[in-house]
Formats: structure tokens, C-alpha cells, sequence
């Protein structure tokens, strides 16, 4: 989904060698990544992996060990204010005021970031895009959890940004609400053509929202790629077929292209195929030319929950589950 | 990017918004002073049949002292309440803008300042309303004299509650704040008695650390014609000690990290 400018797909985000240490705990350890222009970017990985931490630093709130960073060649560490202007930002925590109405939260943004030509006309349209054009008068501590990300979404916006960066934007939010988010998400990047980077440890939003998802786990990047590539370096989906004539299928199945491996079950065959959804109709057809009658068929994807695994040798949502290391990151922060 | 005199009208701005709405606040800052005025200051001058020199009446010579207080407790809660807005996570959204530091110091200090400063005026017009302080003393440069002490003074505390909201992090610690600092700050800077040298060593030197003891001073010197130091010298105090406090309170805040 990248554009292209010029015949060339423009990065937006170029990271290389970043380190982070807080004292003599390594929270970021040497991530290099690009985010190009156009597409939807995420970090998935379970807490305290420096999901934050990395975030922090491009969005220039938390100084760097070491490494560097561009915004669109700009050096976001040396030239905070140019770097700052092009970016957006939706915190992991509520970052409103309370006391103010929701206009008067973005009026205040729109004033920090200089936005003075048809200011009105701004705040009414990220009103809009959020579904918020009712509520511009209520304060918001009147506002629901779902509402106050929607405005906070909507406040990333207001000063035109080329990046919008959020920090685990549906954590805490009911099923729905975090579908509307995520629909949100998708509008800006498909109609506002805006470049997104996002963090989070919940796999089946990475998988939902991303273009390209970077896997990282104790502060580095331990694989990147499509969604797609990712489950389909697992091997590919898993078929099972239960048929009365397993040798004759088997040996009508061995060797097609879509089939990468087949193996004899109990009751039938086991078939593992680059692509589950495309492989079960010619494996359908070529049954039925030889009269050879199907009973059952199951597919199972492989999640990128599995990938996860098979990558860490653990569970996502296990935090901490690595002993004391888990417990110390909690308890330096890095997790903010 | 946006310049730093706006960033600073931008903050003066959710300051101003933000005290509006706040009716209890209000009654709060302006009531606490009225309170220690009416009970205190009536006790005290009655019981002991109080007068300052040149035979001034207690309550008369405490009014500039109220006035004090006012400036002292509003100011430095104002610039304490940089914690709440770190603990609300708006501070987040304040820091990661593309505005200089000093905008942001110097906005939160005329925000905190114009409402401290607003409340010190409705004081003083109470206290002349209601006689204590009789309009015969007033002279209009006296006045202006006295407001600009109020707004140093202000802008002093202002910058030491930002200075402790850089330094502590959390609200536990408020509470011991309060009792070792601003009450001693407020009970030694001569708002409910003259610092003169009839005083024990110890006590008169350490009411000579304390900020709001030569704002109250001049203060007194502007509107009743009586004080220690001569105008001038509190004047010059008042002036160092909100220069050398907003320094230092712009020095931490530049290396706040948005944490």
C-alpha cells in the first residue's frame, strides 16, 4: 500500500542502531527499521518489550542512548522542533484535560502547533472523522474511554502531520469500541493517506491493521514482514481431510504444486498448503473426477500468535513470564 | 512551529479557562485569607489589645500580610499542579509540541500569576471595603507599588511550586510540602507579626531566607507606610528572588522528559 513518489517508495521513518539503557538495563538494544510512506507500520510484542520506550524516542519525549532516527531525513534527536511539527501522537494513557471541553482540547493543540488558517474549519472536520461533531461542547471527563481515544485520534490529526503514531491504541477498550478504533484507523490511513506506526500486543490487531508488523521482543527486533509472510514462514495452512479412500487421494494429491507436504491421519489425509483457501477447491475438484467422496475438511491458519511462539518460544500475554527480567523492566518504567 | 510568546498565550489561556470553571477554587483561594483575617487576626488583636508601631491596628497591620498569603498558597498550588496534569498525562501532550521550554514556564507562571493576582486584588479590596485598611493610608502609587510585589511574589512561588513539581513525583509528598514548607514559609515571613529586633536571632534570620517576608514587607511599606526595609530594598529582593526562582524553575523544566 506504500505510495510512491518520483517512482520511488519514500521512507518516513528511518531507524538505525537505536539503544536505549535506563542505568544498566537495556530497554531498546539496536533496532533498525524503516516505516515508508502510506502504509500502516506496527510493533508487536508483549509488555515491556520497548515497544514504548521505542516510540518515545522518535516522537523525541525521551532522549537516546545511542543510534539515529529520521522523519523524513530529518534528524528527529537533533532538530526536536522540525521532527515534532510532522508528527502525531496518540499516548498509551489518556493525554486530555479533563476540565476542558473537547473543542477547547483541540483548540489548545491547534494553537501549540501553530495551526491558525481555517482553524475552525479544522477542528470541526477531525470532529467529524471521529464521530465526535456532537460532543464539542461537553467537557471530557464526561467523555467514555472509547470517546476520549476517538478525540485524542482526532487532536493526532489537527496540525496535518505525515506521521501518526499510537501507542496501543485499543488496550483497555471494550470488543466494539476497539473495532470502531480500528475502523478510525483504517479511514485515516485510506482517505488522509496517512502514514501510521503503531505498537501492540494484541496479535489479532496487527494482523487486522498492518501493512508490514516488526516482532519485537527484549528490545529488539527479532522478525519483520507482511502479516501474510510472517504466518506463511510457519509453513503455510494446515488441511485436514476425512475420507474413506486415503491412499487413492494421497496419491492423486502427492506432488501438485499447492500441496507442500501430505501425510496419512487416522481418518484421512493431513495436507499442508501455502494457501489453505485457494488449495481446498482443487483438492475438491480433483477428488470428484476420481468419484472419491470427501467427508469432512478443516483448515487452520497459523495465527500470528503462532508465529509468536514459534519466534519466542512463549505466549504473548504471558508478561513477565521470563522470571525477574519481566519484573525489572516493569519496575524501571520502560514500559511508559 | 509555533513562537515562544504564543506557546506562552497558549498555556496563559487553558490556565484562565481552567480557573472558570472552577467556582470551588474560587471561593477556596479568596475565603482561606478572610478566614485567618476574621478569626486570627480579630482573636489575637483583641485578646492582646494589639498595635503595631505608629499605633496601627493589628488587623490594619495583618491585611497586607492576608494578601501575602493569598499570593503565597495560590502560587505555589498552581505551580505544584504541574504533577496533576503529569499524573493526567496532559503534561505529555504539552511537552511532545513544538514549542520551546520557556514558553511553556513562562505561560504556566502568567497563568498561575494572573489568577493569584486577581484573588490578591479582591482581597484587598475587602479589607478596604470593610474598613480594616482605611482608605486614608492608600495613595494611587502606593497601590501600584503594591501590585507589582503581588506580581512578583507571584510569579516567585509560581516558579517554586514548578521547581518542587520537577523535583518530586508524586502526590504522596504534597501533604509534607505543606508542612515544611509553605506553612513555615507563610508563619515566618511576617504576615501576622513584624520581623524587628526584638525577635530571637534565629528566628528573625530565618524569616531573612524567606521570599515572601520582603514581599509582605514592601507591601506593607506600599500601602500602610510601615515596614522594616525601606521600599526600595524589598523591592530589589522581591525582584532576585523571582528572577533567580523562574531561572532555575525554566533550567529543570528543560529537561523534563515525557515520560
Amino acid at each position: 500500500m506504500a505510495s510512491k513518489s518520483s517512482g520511488r517508495i519514500v521512507n518516513a521513518i528511518e531507524v538505525k542502531g537505536l539503544v536505549k539503557k535506563f542505568g544498566s538495563f537495556t530497554a531498546v538494544n539496536g533496532i533498525f527499521f524503516n516505516v515508508k510512506e502510506g502504509e500502516i507500520f506496527g510493533f508487536l510484542g508483549p509488555n515491556g518489550a520497548g515497544k514504548t520506550t521505542t516510540i518515545s524516542m522518535i516522537t523525541t519525549i525521551l532522549s537516546h542512548t545511542s543510534g539515529s532516527i529520521k522523519i523524513y531525513g530529518v534528524e528527529a534527536l537533533k532538530n526536536k522542533s522540525a521532527a515534532r511539527q510532522m508528527i502525531g501522537i496518540v499516548f498509551q494513557d489518556p493525554s486530555l484535560d479533563d476540565e476542558l471541553t473537547a473543542w477547547e482540547n483541540l483548540d489548545f493543540h491547534a494553537r501549540l502547533y501553530g495551526v491558525k488558517k481555517d482553524k475552525k474549519q479544522i477542528i470541526e472536520r477531525v470532529l467529524k472523522l471521529v464521530d465526535l461533531e456532537g460532543h464539542a461542547k461537553r467537557p471530557v471527563k464526561t467523555f467514555s474511554g472509547g470517546m476520549k481515544r476517538r478525540l485524542e485520534i482526532a487532536r493526532g490529526f489537527i496540525h496535518k502531520p505525515k506521521v501518526l503514531f499510537l501507542d496501543e491504541p485499543t488496550l483497555g477498550l471494550d470488543p466494539q469500541t476497539r473495532r470502531k478504533i480500528w475502523d478510525y484507523i483504517m479511514k485515516l490511513n485510506r482517505e488522509e493517506k496517512l502514514t501510521i506506526m503503531l505498537t501492540t500486543h494484541y496479535l489479532e490487531e496487527a494482523d487486522l491493521l498492518c501493512n508490514r508488523i516488526a516482532i519485537i521482543d527484549h528490545g529488539k527486533i527479532i522478525k519483520s514482514g507482511t502479516p501474510e509472510s510472517l504466518k506463511a514462514s510457519l509453513g503455510g495452512d494446515v488441511i485436514r481431510i476425512g475420507v474413506e479412500k486415503k491412499k487413492e487421494l494421497y496419491n492423486l494429491l502427492k506432488g501438485r504444486s499447492f500441496v507442500k507436504e501430505i501425510k496419512e491421519t487416522g481418518e484421512g489425509l493431513e495436507i499442508t498448503a501455502t494457501n489453505g483457501s485457494k488449495a481446498i477447491p482443487q483438492i475438491s475438484s480433483l477428488a470428484g473426477s476420481k468419484r472419491i467422496v470427501i467427508n469432512q475438511v478443516t483448515v487452520k491458519r497459523p495465527s500470528l500468535e503462532d508465529v509468536f511462539i514459534s519466534l519466542t518460544g512463549r505466549d504473548i500475554r504471558e508478561e513477565g513470564s521470563d522470571g525477574s527480567a519481566g519484573w525489572k523492566r516493569f519496575a524501571m518504567g520502560a514500559r511508559r | 512551529m509555533t513562537n515562544t510568546l504564543e506557546a506562552a498565550y497558549t498555556i496563559w489561556l487553558r490556565e484562565m479557562k481552567r480557573f472558570l470553571k472552577s467556582r470551588s477554587r474560587m471561593v477556596g483561594s479568596g475565603g482561606q485569607p478572610l478566614i485567618w483575617l476574621g478569626i486570627i487576626g480579630v482573636g489575637l488583636g483583641s485578646a492582646f489589645a494589639l498595635k503595631a508601631g505608629n499605633n496601627i491596628p493589628y488587623l490594619t497591620f495583618m491585611s497586607p500580610g492576608v494578601i501575602g498569603m493569598t499570593l503565597l498558597f495560590s502560587s505555589i498550588f498552581a505551580g505544584v499542579s504541574v504533577i496533576w496534569d503529569r499524573q493526567f498525562g496532559f503534561l505529555k501532550e504539552i511537552l511532545v509540541a513544538p514549542v520551546s521550554r520557556l514558553g511553556i514556564v513562562l505561560g504556566k507562571i502568567a497563568g498561575s500569576a494572573t489568577i493569584a493576582v486577581i484573588t490578591a486584588l479582591i482581597i484587598l479590596v475587602v479589607v478596604i471595603a470593610i474598613r480594616v485598611l482605611p482608605l486614608s493610608y492608600l495613595s494611587p502609587l502606593g497601590i501600584l507599588e503594591a501590585l507589582l510585589f503581588m506580581i512578583l511574589t507571584s510569579s516567585t512561588f509560581v516558579a517554586i511550586g514548578l521547581i518542587i513539581a520537577a523535583l518530586i513525583n508524586n502526590i504522596e509528598s504534597f501533604q509534607v510540602l505543606i508542612n515544611f514548607l509553605v506553612m513555615p514559609m507563610f508563619f515566618l515571613s511576617g504576615a501576622l507579626f513584624p520581623i524587628s529586633s526584638t525577635l530571637p536571632v534565629w528566628l528573625s534570620s530565618l524569616s531573612h531566607i524567606d521570599p515572601l517576608f520582603y514581599a509582605i514587607d514592601g507591601m506593607r511599606g506600599s500601602l500602610i507606610h510601615f515596614s522594616t526595609y525601606s521600599v526600595g530594598i524589598d523591592a530589589v529582593v522581591t525582584l532576585a528572588a523571582a528572577a533567580l526562582f523562574v531561572g532555575i524553575a525554566f533550567v529543570l523544566f528543560s529537561r523534563i522528559e515525557g515520560k
